[in-house]
């Protein structure tokens, strides 16, 4: 990841005398944030004075913090910059916690700005008082408690190096009040004083070689492209050792965009739902050629039997990553881009001494038949809806079809998240905007509203559940008093689809409590009839925004269109689908990928029942 | 399992402490001793923290460790190339009877007394665990009424150190 990339022209200032406050706006300034997301309160309210000046800083004001962390966090994975967000002390601090650890699971670089109460009244239980920086010690990379106006310039530029720099990741900057009503002096630049942060971007070039040397060998290798490869903005890179070796390219859910889903030499993604050629890719595989990836058990399934014959190249920025899930035969430290880059060279220079000796190196053609028959065999599909209703799947696929590549998709946290990950077509990095790690219901709309504000051209669409849309939809507000057009595709099937997927299959169809449009006296007992509450219609139009809804699946195609063409509001569509949809594939919890499930009951035929 | 001598060099900043033990904790990692204290020079404290984990779990414990912002240097020290103390203090039940034994083991150890009343002793020594032990073995007939340890403390034989480095990056960052 570079470090803010956009960064405005070298800035030299000062020194010059102003508060605390004023010197927190300067820095900001002064590293490049144009756009804050945030609420002010008691104990940030001085920093919010000369925010009210900064002619380069835009504040969003949103309806609730956590709104503004998911916000952050879209506009970061959206641009490739630093997202920022503020809040005041106590519950406004809080209130950003499980965005904090939301960014960290996946990585992305935010910087959360919060007010303290005033150093003095610290550990008093003061007014709005919490220990935001003892709080959110675990879902940050690095945290900080200012209690010296003088501290302020300095801090602001380590936590956004922190932020951006390495394996990306939140950095919380906790100010006290005092600190920011103090007098100080403003200078800029400043110089980091950082003795325990060094990461290692430049791979170690006998590893590299190495590496080489083993995908010359294998015969069923397979590339395992995690979100690192996006963060690093190496999906140039990847493409061209993609096809200068022919190895077939599994790209995780954290790293969709990263390689074209329309080239044939993608398989599709790997995981619990991933597709059925691309998790027995990974389980048949001689050489994982882990890229930018962490071994996550929603990959790996049962982690003793996941790629049982497969030797590991296993390449991250993040050295506690190597090893830790998954012993690697070649490790390598290092930067994406920069790894990729050197292995490009070295599997040149393998060619080049394959041909000098006669050998067939980088033979993969028995691999992709097997792998194009499964491909062939076992594609991901889905089961129509009942006659006259609409299905979920269609509904995903026809907008990611209609609405195109270039656009942005955020997706709330579940079913329709899944399908969106497999049935939009993602041709393009920072293209899909999700919840991977961390799996936060309610991702979708702020996240969609970060990534408007970042790319104000580009078409961003919220996938969302109805259950998720529940929890964070008050920022449709934000969207629509801030120019902030949005569209949010509510996938609508009044329950919490995959909790009540996993009731289906494992909880003998007792539908405790997933049942969202229905009170208790119908809960989980029958069909649900749907008392349709809350009206999302009502709801969206309440909250300045365009509402449609869509219930037939002969209406599909013209809404999307109605919704493609109102640019002056956010545009929520309410479409109503059947509630027995799931998800395939799929690997059940806790078992080996072996027992990938290509539909209800249907377990692939691989040809190995004499295994 | 197997015992890990670990030095962690760390910026001495406030909460440094608790972000060491809340990343042990999180992990899922025992810390068996722990003794934090400064150095030669201030702006670096220097932690030995004694885990009992496999070598893999080890390997892991330091990487963590490491990416800790305020963690600048990680030295896992061979007990075979270090001088490793811990210090105890403890009370005994002695009277004027048996305070005569009671001194005689103490010297043994090569401890010493450093508070007597009529019905007690408290002793004071320094050495590794097993002496510690071993002393305390001795000890228990007469009757323990109070003992207080410190976490062991390591260093490295030899005239390298592991801080020469180190301290130029805090130098340099200054």
């Amino acid at each position: 990841m570079t470090e803010q990339a956009a960064a405005p022209v070298p800035h030299h200032a000062g020194p010059e005398p102003m508060t605390g406050a004023q010197s927190l706006i300067r820095s900001l300034e002064a590293v490049g944030a144009d756009t804050v997301f945030g609420i002010p309160g008691g104990a940030i309210l001085p920093a919010y004075d000369p925010l009210m000046d900064s002619t380069r800083v835009r504040h969003i004001l949103v309806r609730h913090e956590q709104g503004a962390g998911h916000a952050a966090t879209g506009y970061a994975q959206a641009t490739g910059k630093v997202g920022v967000c503020m809040a005041t002390s106590g519950p406004g601090a809080t209130n950003l916690v499980t965005p904090l650890a939301d960014a960290y699971m996946d990585s992305v670089p935010v910087v959360a700005i919060t007010g303290q109460v005033s150093s003095k009244a610290i550990g008093t239980d003061a007014f709005q008082e919490a220990d935001i920086c003892g709080i959110t010690m675990p879902i940050t990379k690095h945290n900080f408690l200012v209690t010296d106006a003088d501290e302020i310039p300095r801090v602001i530029a380590e936590a956004f190096h922190i932020a951006s720099t390495g394996r990306p990741g939140p950095v919380l900057v906790d100010i006290a009040k005092d600190a920011l009503q103090a007098r100080t002096v403003f200078r800029w630049p400043v110089e980091p004083q950082l003795p325990g942060y060094r990461p290692v971007t430049k791979p170690h070039a006998k590893q590299i070689r190495e590496a080489a040397r083993l995908l010359a060998a294998a015969k069923r290798p397979v590339l395992y492209v995690g979100g690192g490869v996006l963060k690093a903005g190496a999906t140039a890179e990847l493409r061209i050792l993609a096809e200068l070796t022919g190895a077939p390219v599994v790209t995780t859910l954290m790293a969709l965009g990263a390689f074209p889903d329309s080239h044939d030499q993608h398989l599709g993604m790997p995981g619990m739902h991933g597709s059925v050629a691309a998790v027995t890719a990974l389980q048949k595989a001689d050489l994982l050629f882990a890229l930018g990836t962490r071994f996550d058990d929603r990959v790996t399934g049962k982690l003793d039997t996941f790629a049982p014959y497969a030797k590991v190249v296993h390449a991250d920025i993040d050295p506690a990553e190597i090893g830790k899930n998954r012993v690697a035969d070649v490790p390598i430290v290092g930067d994406a881009r920069e790894i990729i880059a050197d292995l490009i060279v070295a599997v040149q220079q393998e060619q080049a001494a394959g041909q000098t000796a006669g050998e067939h190196r980088f033979d993969y053609g028995q691999w992709w038949e097997q792998l194009n028959a499964w491909r062939k065999t076992y594609p991901v599909g889905y089961e129509p809806a009942p006659e006259g209703m609409l299905s979920p799947q269609q509904v995903i696929e026809r907008i990611g079809q209609k609405v195109g590549p270039d656009a942005i998709y955020a997706a709330g946290v579940g079913q329709h998240q899944m399908w969106a990950s497999q049935f939009i077509s993602f041709e393009k990095p920072a293209t899909w905007l999700n919840s991977g790690g961390a799996g936060t219901m309610g991702y979708a709309v702020p996240a969609a509203m970060g990534a408007k504000a970042g790319c104000p051209d580009a078409q961003v669409w919220a996938i969302d559940g109805d259950g998720c849309f529940q929890m964070t939809n008050q920022e449709l507000v934000t969207c629509a008093l801030n120019n902030i057009p949005i569209k949010v595709a509510i996938i609508n099937n009044g329950s919490l689809g995959m909790v009540r997927q996993w009731q289906t299959l494992f909880y003998n169809q007792r539908y405790s409590n997933t049942v969202l449009h229905d009170g208790p006296d119908n809960d989980g007992r029958g069909p649900a009839a749907g008392t349709r509450i809350p009206d999302f219609v009502k709801l969206s139009e309440a909250m300045g925004c365009h509402a449609l809804r869509c219930e037939r699946p002969e209406d599909l195609d013209a809404v999307i269109e109605k919704a493609m063409s109102l640019n002056d509001a956010p545009v929520v569509i309410d479409f109503i689908v059947h509630q027995d949809a799931m998800v395939w594939p799929m690997v059940p919890a806790g078992v080996s990928n072996d027992e990938i499930l290509a539909a209800r009951d249907v377990r692939p035929d691989f040809g190995d029942e004499n295994d | 399992m197997s015992k890990h001598t670990l030095s962690v060099l760390v910026e001495n900043k406030p909460g440094v402490l608790a972000r060491i033990a809340a990343l042990f904790s999180r992990r899922g990692f025992n810390i068996d001793s722990l003794a934090v204290g400064p150095t030669e020079h201030p702006d670096i404290s220097r932690m030995t923290i004694v885990v009992n984990v496999e070598d893999l779990p080890l390997e892991q414990v330091t990487k963590q460790l490491n990416k800790l912002v305020n963690v600048i240097k990680i030295v896992e020290l061979d007990p075979a190339a270090a001088v490793r103390r811990e210090l105890m203090l403890v009370k005994v039940r002695a009277d004027a009877e048996t305070r005569g034994q009671v001194t005689e083991i103490v010297q043994l150890f090569r401890a010493k007394t450093v508070d007597v009343s009529p019905d007690a002793v408290t002793i004071e020594a320094t050495g590794s665990s097993d002496k510690l032990e071993a002393m305390l073995k001795m000890l228990e007939p007469y009757g323990i009424k109070e003992l207080v340890q410190s976490g062991m403390v390591a260093i490295g034989r030899g005239a390298r150190s592991i801080t020469d480095r180190s301290l130029r990056a805090v130098e340099r960052s200054a």
